[in-house]
């Protein structure tokens, strides 16, 4: 089962969106509440981080009896130090992500921690990709 | 305790899920910074904070946080409330700064996540 939603870099009242839409899916799906709830904290990270930083980007989700597979694409600035960006606390977000309740620093290293696989790969001037796997046996 | 208390203790305005109110409420995190709330692994939490947009509403239907109270006599805004209503929140609005909200439910007995 594959799904893919567009993501507005900037555009905050549409921020959450998809992570609510994949939410959704899965419970429909029957998935456990609590597998759910790490995979879509780990998203939602993901789409604030493409919509506080990036000019646009996708989701894709994958869905199969093993695993659930999503792939965060973006074109964007691209992160020059992903080692430091994984770090608790650092930030490049401007006041505006701030004043949305974002930009402290915790969206990556929650990510990781929600993920059961997260994989990052970036291009500075081009974008960004993050997976997150999810098992589900 | 009881939603229901919760206003009470709050002298809350109640913005949407009356039919929520007999729900049960264990924890407490007070944060302005939704960042912090989605580092959370807590059931049962109400979720005090200032920060009245769309996002806050957003990190707890993903945090499956089901009442937010909003202190310093911020205002829920239309939009946030019709995706309150859809995922079953309870939303309440209340005069009182964060520090005195928090020491107000922390008095009569809702724990600290940490």
């Amino acid at each position: 089962m594959k799904f893919k939603y567009e993501i507005e870099g900037g555009n905050f009242s549409k921020a959450g969106n998809a992570s609510s839409a994949v939410k959704k899916i899965l419970k429909q799906l029957n998935v456990p509440p609590a597998t759910i709830k790490k995979l879509v904290v780990a998203l939602y990270e993901g789409e604030v981080n493409v919509v506080a930083h990036a000019w646009n980007g996708c989701i894709y989700v994958d869905i199969d009896p093993d695993r659930i597979f999503v792939t965060i694409e973006d074109e964007g600035p691209g992160i020059p130090d992903i080692g430091q960006a994984m770090q608790e606390g650092y930030s490049t977000a401007s006041q505006a992500v701030r004043e949305m309740g974002f930009g402290a620093g915790m969206g990556l290293p929650n990510m990781k921690k929600n993920a059961d696989l997260l994989n990052i790969k970036s291009e500075v001037g081009k974008g960004t990709t993050v997976e997150i796997t999810t098992l589900l046996k | 305790m009881e939603i229901n208390r919760l206003l009470e203790i709050l002298e809350g305005e109640l913005v949407c899920g009356e039919q929520f109110l007999e729900k049960e409420v264990v924890w407490g995190f007070a944060s302005d910074l939704m960042s912090d709330v989605l580092t959370l692994d807590t059931d049962q939490l109400v979720l005090v904070t200032g920060l009245n947009n769309l996002q806050t509403i957003r990190t707890a239907e993903v945090a499956d946080i089901e009442c937010i109270v909003f202190v310093r006599n911020k205002k829920v805004l239309p939009p946030m409330i019709a995706i309150a209503k859809e995922h079953e929140m309870v939303l309440i609005e209340c005069r009182y700064s964060m520090f005195g909200a928090i020491a107000r439910l922390h008095e009569a007995g809702l724990k600290p996540v940490y």
